[in-house]
């Protein structure tokens, strides 16, 4: 808050922090009012969820841990979660193996057909994760029950889904380095394609690499839409199920599934926050 | 496995409609999460003059083959199935059912849902935007907000609908507190899965969404430019309204209708708040999905579905558009 306020940085070394920022003339406590509405628009109902949890919907008992400590007995919360957890892996290992040679081969052989993938990659975004579930009951009725009725189906959706931002995690990561040079020395020095990719390509982008990676980590954990029209279950379907018996297991495993995803994406946003420092010709000077 | 799947998914299949193939959409990211992973950087490395010869396009094999069968064929699936009765014969009676009611009313109450989280996620999301921009960028406000709002704004879902459902639900903390203050939601008419209740539901991630998107515009602005406005003798209104405003409504609207796209097809919160019951197009998908439709009319759920991809199509081709205009001054 007294960085807000204050703002001595600002005046001081104008040429370093805020060159040449007119000075604020709006009222700081409107900005400060603001700022904590919505503080607590944010707030109240992670607070309220954290309570709801600890029992603290039940009168006169007190908090309790029981609730969490609880759900491990749960019936189907171990397999469910289990279930989710692989899906997930599974999910970022297939991401990768496919998106990673194919965005490297993008920068290398065929500049000019980037906008074109990048277009296809923002494709799942144009097409609600409802219809690609009504569509898979469609398209893969011929295929068999082992994959179309396990997570399977899910991991190879997944994917899909995590096109977007994959393409723009990989193609800054690759845009940020000298690839064609650095494959063409390895090349030159004998190395094969195989090679080149993995101890080149690869520990080059590892930044890039591992965004992509945890934010596809992070879809497959709390997807809902379609596991839920397939019929299968996760741990998000396992959760709604719950829902409509005990509303405060049901929250407990929600905040879980947050807790997860959000300290996943946390990594990330620190993970940017590295790479961002260490090559400030990403960022335009300010 | 790739190379070997799509045996019976017919050719062209997987190929992107000209429109969304063409977006080049270098700045936000979809759904905002992609700008976390920083501006794409575009520029910088000099142009190689190697020639790419066509057998360079078999590298693209294996991901256009899997985009193919794995989006390219549901949604053909889901396209094809629109226009055909139960038996397979062509029709356009799906196509033509599902703009009567009760599918009518639905895509009107998706599009209002739509449009009010929409429009007042944009402007409260400015507003956010604008009070955090005066912070100062490495202070703690400002790394708040911008680490938070990249979080949260991935926060749809079925564990938002719980968050809500213990703070404003029938047992919810708030309602407690509002009772206790005297105050009974439900007998003001607040639920949270009627229209306003989905709307303050859904600005938990609308907002943030909001916020990553605008972000890099209003950092764009140099302060050099209302320099140059207010050194001209220009009023603060007045570069507002001649150069400022100009420049960010592109951005802004651009935002806007990602932020529609984003409420339009979001299924998990509403269907996990309402078990259901909410008559929004998704949920009626889903519900046709599970069996609940009249014969002859089994693929009305395909229908439904193809006019999502019409409505949420044509908004993120607008999107990138604008996109693409922002671009040209924002790098």
């Amino acid at each position: 808050m007294t960085a807000l306020i204050s703002d001595p940085a600002g005046l001081q070394s104008p040429a370093t922090v805020r060159p040449g920022r007119t000075p604020r003339r709006r009222p700081k406590i409107g900005r400060a009012v603001l700022l904590l509405l919505f503080a607590a628009y944010f707030f109240v109902p992670l607070y309220a969820a954290i309570d709801f949890t600890l029992g603290g919907s039940r009168r006169n008992m007190g908090h309790t841990l029981s609730v969490w400590t609880g759900l491990v007995h749960q019936e189907g919360f171990t397999t469910n979660l289990m279930t989710s957890l692989k899906i997930a892996g599974l999910t970022v290992v297939l991401l990768l193996v496919l998106m990673v040679p194919t965005m490297a081969w993008l920068h290398l052989r065929l500049p000019h057909l980037r906008r074109v993938v990048e277009g296809v990659c923002l494709l799942p975004m144009a097409i609600p994760a409802v219809v690609i579930a009504n569509g898979i009951l469609g398209a893969f009725k011929s295929w068999p029950q082992s994959i179309t009725g396990s997570s399977w189906i899910l991991i190879l959706e997944y994917v899909i889904l995590a096109l977007p931002f994959t393409y723009r995690s990989l193609d800054a990561g690759l845009s940020a380095i000298p690839l064609t040079t650095m494959v063409e020395a390895a090349r030159s020095l004998g190395a094969s394609w195989p090679t080149t990719l993995w101890r080149v390509v690869v520990p080059n982008i590892r930044t890039a690499i591992a965004s992509a990676g945890i934010l596809g980590a992070a879809l497959a954990l709390g997807e809902f839409t379609i596991a839920n029209l397939l019929l299968l279950n996760t741990f998000p379907v396992w959760t709604d199920q719950a829902g409509q018996q005990d509303g405060e297991v049901a929250t407990t495993a929600s905040m879980l599934i947050l807790f997860l995803s959000w300290l996943l994406l946390m990594l990330v946003s620190h993970l940017g926050r590295g790479r961002t420092k260490k090559s400030p010709k990403l960022r335009r000077s300010k | 496995m790739t190379a070997s799947a799509p045996a019976d998914v017919p050719a062209g299949v997987g190929e992107p409609t000209p429109a969304a193939a063409a977006s080049p959409l270098p700045a936000a990211g979809p759904r905002g999460l992609g700008a976390l992973a920083g501006r794409a950087g575009r520029a910088g490395r000099p142009r190689r003059a190697r020639r790419s010869r066509p057998v360079d396009l078999l590298g693209l094999l294996p991901f256009a083959a899997y985009v193919a069968v794995f989006l390219g064929a549901p949604a053909y699936a889901v396209i094809t199935a629109a226009f055909k009765d139960d038996s397979g014969n062509p029709t356009l009676s799906n196509v033509t059912t599902t703009l009567k009611d009760p599918y009518r009313h639905a895509f009107t109450v998706s599009i209002e849902l739509s449009v009010f989280s929409a429009v007042l996620g944009a402007v409260l999301g400015l507003a956010l935007a604008v009070a955090v921009s005066g912070a100062r960028r490495d202070g703690f406000v400002h790394r708040a907000v911008t680490t938070g709002s990249g979080v949260l704004a991935y926060f749809g879902g079925l564990p938002l609908a719980f968050v809500f459902l213990a703070t404003l639900g029938p047992q919810g903390l708030v309602t407690k507190w509002l009772n206790s203050a005297g105050y009974n939601l439900t007998q003001h008419g607040f639920v949270l899965w009627n229209m306003a209740g989905l709307v303050l539901v859904y600005l938990y991630f609308q907002i943030p969404l909001m916020l990553l998107v605008i972000f890099p515009a209003l950092d764009g602005l140099r302060p050099q430019w209302e320099e140059a406005a207010r050194s001209l003798g220009a009023s603060r209104l007045q570069y507002w309204l001649r150069v400022g405003g100009p420049l960010l409504a592109p951005p802004f609207l651009g935002a806007l209708l990602l932020l529609f796209a984003n409420a339009f097809a979001a299924y998990a919160t509403a269907y996990a708040l309402s078990t259901g019951s909410v008559p929004l197009v998704p949920i009626q998908i889903g519900s046709v999905m599970s069996g609940n439709v009249l014969a002859g009319q089994e693929n009305i759920g395909n229908a439904l579905g193809l006019w999502m991809i019409v409505v949420v199509g044509l908004v993120v081709v607008a999107y990138t558009l604008l996109q693409r205009r922002t671009a040209r001054w924002l790098r």
